[in-house]
């Protein structure tokens, strides 16, 4: 019997695991897919909110400004990238000013420290190339860009190192509530990879949360998945913006934000399209097209240097707030659901919060031994020529360049493959090293990468996959179908 | 202190550097280090497998294997220095004028090289299609033409079977021919512009000839599967080149091709603070192909795109003709200034300055055009005098066009002349 079986490896459940792994329990994360973080966590702004969006009282409120103090640390003993680049609302029109002063209130009741009200002479002081159409904005300054993948595979990683399982490519099928001989409640998830018994369930499955929580309550929640396209730049236009820049909501709709990432690109979006299929990642035509006229409000020159674009799904519960707790009708069985922005950042706050959930419910004691650090994957692009002598010193494959646009070296993705959780696919790869991320989007390192990971993980180039069964890219020899 | 010295520094083994080298060893220069990122000399034409190559300068049709191997035997004759698999991260400058590479690699780290000249021939890349705006999944199964040629002819491996493709620059062409060869079947060529971006004889050689049908005008507008590509739905476009809603055709395949241009590969440039034209994405370069960075020259793909190597070596033996030169000091009064200006469907030129205390006694001057155009005429003026007036029957944007500049001429025009700046203009005319 398990102690604990979370659903969902992405940054909810990666955070949970995390935070749970300091008791002393068994604790087994499922994910359907073939690495963590490849859902909803992989596909946002990559915003660290400083929490003034969230109405007053909300769970969003709540674990959003607890979250944003987190990762400020988090950054740190985890080794993830983190900026703290601050956040500026624009009003854009010219008669209002009441709803910058709204949310800077509401702001205040939710305990962000250092807001700001900005006029036009500071602003453009601060960010000379915002619109002339901004007539004041919001200002911030514990706002924050993150790199999403690294942060949720630091949780993951340092959660496995104090002895989490991860069980990857395992999907639930269903969740039966059941009772022991002696009384006590246990459920039984029927996954692809066989049969699981486990004390506690925790659902932090995303779009599909309200799949796993009907099949054991009375009291149904509803998942809207909410597509958000966006636009990566190049890092030429990197440097466009310091700060990450909203729009405040108006009569022509959301806005969309433009920020740098915090690996120096420039990003615009997201969009906001609910659709019916969890799985519908696709972009559209007017998608991306809309996305480029509506950053062009937010600066004077929005830089036409679109490197990638990409789609994201929100789990949009009807309620408009997170659902997290035990199920009233389902002891043992926690809700992380309904995470949608600011999810990102509320992740360790959450974390914390479900892990103490547990520890009341199992009753269970702190590790002694518990690892609170976890280095991350050294980075040539980024390390000084002292630090990268002492890499190539280490191992000579940090001089062997695999990606060019990123300067990504062959000692960096066997580093990301040898390590815990390490990458098996080339996304996997990518995600944790940059790979591929670069102007060329793979065009010169795949070939590269496939046969680094197929010498690693001892099988044929053709058993390589981008991400999961299915995504191979070679079929073959040449001439096999002649 | 650097930790190596060469007075010519090049970057980039492919074939402009591997000309550039050769030539400046021509003009008597011994100190020079070629540094190439891939673990063999020759560049891109390594997996360039098909022929064609060299019917300018060796008067044959040779392989892009054979035609390196040309280059690569007089560098290894004339036992020019090179550095394999060695990437270069920063070019910079220091105190009067010396040049500072960084570069590293597995067997010496990383290490700086101080040079008195460096030549810039690290080659383009290919467009992707996050650049191409293309909606729908992102599966597995989209490459780019130059990753399935190396994956083809260099692993031996296939990236598909039923293939579509994107764009008919002239890597995409040969890989409609190549794929076709290896036992794919290629569904179509689109082509978002009404005229081809490859060369004439490709389009025959490897679309006609194996009944591949090239779509000009039309697009893809979806890509369809979650993993593996399944299928790309292709429209037609208006003259705006956007999508003609009712003529979207699905296409079942596995694969999508992507040939849709090159771009100069120039951020060691940009950081150097190279000036760029934003026409061509290589830098603006003066009758000796030196950049706005004195003692910096470029050449090859790095400074404009070319359809013929050929052309790449011609233009990269000039470059290091004249950074032998500039290493010897022996760069000439500069005489008169002349910009070069482009209009009336001429889209850049390159060079862009010519300098006539520098000028040769004929400067080849490259560009290409805008359009297609049919029974026209290529007009040069200089000071509004016209130096010629050339018929051209046609003329296309996938293929360059040269014209050749007389010192003797140009200097009769401007003799006595007591304006130091003049003005060529070159324009398409009826």
């Amino acid at each position: 019997m398990q102690d604990v079986t979370i659903i969902g490896a992405g940054v909810t459940g990666s955070a949970i695991a995390r935070e749970l792994s300091r008791l002393d329990l068994d604790v087994l994360v499922l994910e359907k897919e073939s690495d963590v973080c490849e859902g909803t966590s992989k596909a946002n702004s990559g915003i660290v909110h400083s929490g003034y969006d969230a109405k007053p009282g909300t769970l969003k409120a709540k674990f959003n400004v607890e979250g944003n103090k987190l990762i400020h640390e988090l950054s740190k003993t985890l080794d993830f990238p983190f900026k703290e680049n601050g956040s500026i609302v624009l009003e854009l029109e010219e008669e209002g000013r009441a709803g910058i002063e709204a949310l800077y209130e509401r702001g205040k009741s939710n305990g962000v420290p250092g807001l700001r009200i900005l006029e036009k002479d500071e602003l453009l002081k601060m960010e000379p190339s915002v619109s002339s159409n901004a007539v004041c904005a919001l200002y911030a300054p514990t706002g924050g860009i993150v790199c999403p993948f690294n942060m949720t595979i630091a949780f993951a990683e340092n959660a496995a190192d104090n002895g989490v399982t991860f069980k990857l490519d395992t999907e639930v099928k269903n969740i039966e509530k059941k009772t022991s001989e002696d009384g006590t409640n246990y459920y039984r998830l029927e996954t692809s990879g066989g049969i699981i018994d486990t004390k506690v369930v925790i659902n932090a499955a995303g779009v599909y949360s309200d799949v796993f929580h009907n099949m054991v309550s009375e009291y149904k929640l509803h998942i809207t998945p909410r597509k958000g396209e966006y636009l990566l730049m190049d890092k030429m236009a990197g440097d466009l913006v310091k700060a990450t820049l909203f729009q405040l909501p108006s009569k022509l709709g959301k806005g969309v934000l433009v920020t740098p990432t915090v690996h120096g690109n420039l990003m615009v979006g997201p969009t906001a399209e609910e659709v019916e299929d969890p799985e519908d990642t696709s972009t559209s035509a007017e998608g991306l097209a809309s996305l480029f006229d509506k950053g062009a409000m937010s600066v004077e020159k929005l830089p036409r240097l679109t490197i990638t674009s990409f789609a994201g799904l929100r789990a949009h519960e009807d309620g408009g707030d997170f659902v997290i707790g035990e199920v009233k009708d389902a002891p043992g069985f926690i809700d992380a659901a309904g995470i949608e922005s600011p999810g990102l950042t509320a992740a360790p706050a959450v974390g914390a919060y479900v892990a103490g959930i547990v520890k009341d419910i199992l009753g269970a004691s702190e590790k002694k031994d518990f690892i609170d650090t976890r280095k991350g994957i050294p980075s040539m692009a980024l390390a000084s020529d002292e630090e990268r002598a002492a890499l190539i010193a280490s191992d000579p494959a940090y001089a062997h360049v695999i990606c060019r646009c990123e300067l990504v070296t062959e000692g960096e993705i066997k580093n990301a493959i040898n390590r815990t959780l390490g990458a098996r696919t080339v996304d996997g790869i990518k995600r944790r090293t940059r790979a591929g991320m670069g102007r060329c989007q793979t065009g010169f390192c795949l070939a590269r990468t496939i046969p680094l990971l197929a010498e690693a993980l001892g099988v044929d180039e053709e058993e390589i996959v981008k991400s999961g069964n299915g995504a191979y890219y070679i079929e073959g020899k040449i001439k096999d179908s002649l | 202190m650097a930790d190596r010295k060469a007075e010519l520094i090049i970057i980039g083994g492919g074939p402009a550097g591997l000309a550039a080298a050769a030539s400046a060893r021509k003009e008597g220069l011994q100190d020079i280090l070629i540094l190439e990122r891939d673990t063999r000399l020759g560049g891109i034409l390594n997996q360039c497998i098909h022929n064609g190559f060299g019917l300018h300068t060796f008067k044959e049709e040779l392989t892009g294997p054979e035609y390196a191997a040309r280059f690569i035997k007089q560098i290894e004759d004339e036992k020019i220095p090179y550095m394999l698999d060695t990437m270069v991260i920063d070019i910079s400058e220091g105190e009067g004028g010396i040049k500072i590479v960084t570069a590293m690699n597995p067997k010496e780290g990383l290490f700086t090289i101080e040079g008195k000249a460096v030549i810039l021939a690290m080659g383009c890349r290919e467009r992707p299609r996050g650049a191409l705006n293309i909606p729908g999944y992102r599966p597995a199964g989209i490459y780019s033409a130059g990753t399935a040629q190396y994956y083809v002819n260099i692993e031996g491996r296939m990236p598909g079977k039923k293939v579509v493709i994107l764009g008919s620059g002239d890597i995409g062409l040969i890989m409609a021919r190549r794929m076709t060869y290896e036992g794919a079947k290629v569904l179509c060529v689109a082509e978002l512009q009404p005229y081809s971006g490859g060369l004439k004889r490709n389009i025959v050689q490897c679309l006609d000839d194996f009944d591949i049908p090239l779509l000009l005008s039309h697009t893809v507008v979806d890509i369809k599967g979650k993993k593996r590509v399944e299928g790309v739905t292709i429209a037609e476009v208006d003259e705006n080149r956007k999508p003609i809603p009712g003529t979207e055709v699905f296409y079942e395949c596995d694969t999508l091709l992507l040939s849709c241009g090159l771009i100069p590969e120039n951020e060691l440039s940009n950081k150097l603070g190279v000036k760029m034209n934003p026409v061509t994405n290589g830098a603006f370069v003066n009758e000796s192909l030196e950049t706005s960075v004195p003692g910096v020259f470029a050449c090859g793909n790095v400074l404009h795109v070319h359809d013929l190597v050929d052309y790449v070596s011609g233009e990269a033996s000039l470059a290091g003709k004249n950074a032998a030169a500039y290493i010897r000091g022996e760069s000439g009064s500069d005489g008169y200034l002349i910009n070069i200006k482009t209009e009336n469907g001429v889209r850049y030129s390159v060079p862009t300055t010519v300098r006539t205390g520098n000028m040769p006694d004929t400067l080849t001057v490259r560009f290409r055009v805008g359009n297609e155009y049919r029974d026209t005429n290529l007009a040069v003026y200089l000071d509004g005098k016209q130096l010629m007036k050339l018929p051209k029957r046609v003329m296309a944007p996938g293929e360059m066009e040269q014209i050749i500049l007389v010192k003797a001429k140009v200097n009769e025009i401007l003799k006595d002349s007591d304006v130091s700046e003049h003005e060529i203009v070159i324009r398409v005319e009826d």
